[in-house]
């Protein structure tokens, strides 16, 4: 048997696992539009809750709706861009590991992440992601002093955030190796990053700052990079510039976390179980 | 496709240990103890052989099956298959052998049986004409022409393992790994699954290796059988020399109306239990055949009923293991 395998690039094959989810999804698009709608709207909810304090308070120490919009838009948008490539390990403990699935991914010729980020391109946080762009335009709109040319820096945030967000959830799925089904309490680092990434850094406790400085580069993808473009000094003293850099960290994040997947995987072939 | 050294063998395997080491009471705290899954076992299997791996539950040969795969690492020992170590390349193994795990699907739910085979084909890197070549003849022999577009949600048991074997087979594997390939399969599904494996190997030299519980797999399909237990081998013979030693052995039941009657039995025969109303005779029809024997007990009063049946794979390994064990 000599056959040179004309082997498709990794993302070749990726393009080609994504619209098949794609094609899988929308075959039922009643429910598809349905959940997109849902995810919209009670992403949506939330940010009312925001507004409705800054129109009662006008300010609050210091802080300014506009800026408060950016980051809020922010952290959803990234959030959501992760939501959308890293479906198959938000469910990995409960779709691979429980049920012995995981063995037939590691009979594919293929990297277990390229085949996890394969598992689904999701649709549905396009919701979030929406409403998140839609909040974080209008944030700049209000803001006062915003800086067009550091806006540049937002995407570059959006895809430190994402990376750092998608780090999350494959760091959530290398501990279903040990706990099978995940562990609930890193959705505290999910969603509750989320929650913590739409205020201003100022707000949190030292401890709490500091964890999501440097544990979870949260401030790196959120906050830094608001503050630069939106020309806003830091009141913890950090220099401006800092914001224009410091979205790297969440691609490091990532970085790590893939790390500790490659060696999670070589544990559970070696372990069995 | 038949290699050019018909001598050589497609899997070798060299004093294969594998130990887990599990917790005692499940709490994270807890002792470990160590359990040994394989305890040193040694066999090969010749290229385009068809080789039978059987055995009793929690006796090895997921673990071995496992490794043979590349998905789990030993402890210790040796395998080649393909002439690769599967552990130490997972990619380069995996793209040249073909699994098939009877209880655990590879094709996608929500894909068609047709999305699902093109897919695979980008993941295995066939090239297109290869692959529309190897659709229409797996089409073809597993009679796939209906199911292409339908879901694999949709399908019958017996239609999705055609289409699993099928999936394991669209890059031309030089092995197959078949795990329990005809586990919940109605009586034509089985028979087409074994009419299948049983032509792939004789025209294309595929060398199948076959774990099953049910005993007549074996029967069509197995030149040869590595009965496993307890993480050691057996018995590794050809079937006809199992079938000789083990499998000779029968088993006949005799329900009465009312208690069974003492009764002198023949050479060979001998009454294996008793109930209220039933007796159970095992017997070796070398010594005397089945019919001579159902002459014998037929006038007995009271008989209502008589079957003959033949040892489970579970009795015949569980007799190998008492009769193996030190």
């Amino acid at each position: 048997m000599t056959h040179t395998p004309r082997t498709l690039s990794a993302l070749g094959l990726y393009r080609r696992m994504a619209s098949a989810s794609i094609v899988a999804q929308l075959r039922y698009p009643g429910t598809f539009a349905i959940q997109a709608i849902g995810n919209f709207v009670t992403t949506l909810l939330g940010f009312f809750g925001i507004w409705s304090l800054f129109r009662r308070f006008g300010s609050i120490a210091g802080w300014d709706i506009g800026t408060v919009a950016v980051l809020y838009g922010l952290v959803n948008v990234a959030f959501a861009v992760a939501e959308t490539l890293g479906r198959g390990f938000e469910v990995f403990g409960g779709e691979y590991v429980r049920t012995g699935s995981f063995d037939r991914l590691l009979l594919r010729p293929r990297s277990t992440l390229l085949l996890l980020l394969g598992h689904e391109l999701r649709l549905r946080p396009i919701g979030r992601f929406l409403q998140g762009a839609f909040v974080l335009i209008a944030g700049l709109w209000l803001a006062p002093h915003v800086q067009w040319s550091a806006v540049l820096v937002l995407p570059l945030a959006i895809a430190g955030g994402a990376a750092m967000f998608l780090g999350v959830l494959i760091g959530q799925a290398a501990l279903c190796f040990i706990t099978v089904e995940g562990l609930e309490v890193v959705n505290v680092l999910t969603y509750g990053g989320v929650e913590a990434g739409q205020y201003p850094l100022t707000m949190f406790g030292r401890w709490l700052r500091r964890f999501i400085t440097f544990v979870l580069p949260l401030a790196a993808v959120c906050y830094y990079p608001a503050l630069f473009s939106l020309n806003h000094p830091d009141p913890l003293g950090m220099p401006i510039w800092i914001g224009a850099l410091s979205p790297i960290a969440g691609f490091v994040f990532l970085g790590v976390m893939v790390l500790i997947w490659n060696r999670a995987v070589a544990g559970y072939v070696s372990s069995g179980s | 496709m038949q290699s050019s050294h018909p001598a050589s063998d497609a899997i070798t395997v060299n004093n294969l240990r594998k130990t887990y080491r599990i917790r005692e009471g499940g709490s994270w705290r807890g002792k470990t103890r160590e359990i040994v899954a394989l305890d040193g076992i040694s066999f090969s299997v010749p290229k385009g052989q068809i080789a039978g791996f059987i055995g009793p539950n929690g006796a090895g040969k997921s673990t071995a099956i496992k490794i043979l795969s590349g998905i789990l690492r030993p402890t210790s020992g040796e395998v080649q298959v393909n002439g690769l170590v599967p552990w130490t390349n997972r990619v380069a193994h995996v793209a040249r052998i073909g699994v098939v795990f009877g209880q655990r699907t590879q094709l996608w739910w929500d894909l068609s049986v047709g999305e699902g085979l093109a897919l695979l084909r980008d993941i295995y890197g066939v090239d297109p004409e290869r692959f529309a070549r190897n659709r229409a003849r797996l089409a073809d022999a597993l009679d796939l022409g209906g199911i292409m577009d339908q879901s694999v949600r949709q399908l019958s048991l017996g239609q999705r393992m055609r289409a699993e074997i099928a999936a394991s087979l669209i890059h031309d594997p030089e092995i197959l790994i078949l795990d329990e390939p005809t586990i919940g399969l109605d009586a034509p599904s089985k028979l087409a699954v074994r009419a299948f494996v049983h032509e792939l190997s004789r025209d294309r030299g595929t060398t199948v290796l076959l774990t099953t519980h049910d005993m007549h797999d074996i029967e069509a399909l197995a030149e040869r059988v590595i009965v496993i237990g307890h993480g050691r081998i057996l018995a590794d013979s050809p079937f006809e020399d199992l079938r000789m030693t083990t499998l000779s052995e029968r088993i006949l039941e005799l329900d009465f109306h009312g208690t069974p009657p003492e009764l002198a039995l023949p050479a060979g025969a001998v009454e294996t239990s008793r109930a209220p109303h039933s007796l159970t005779i095992t017997f070796d029809p070398r010594q005397i055949p089945a019919p001579a024997l159902v002459a014998h007990v037929g006038h007995l009063p009271g008989l209502d009923d008589l079957r003959i049946s033949r040892p489970s794979i579970e009795e015949i390994i569980t007799r190998f293991y008492a009769d193996h064990a030190a």
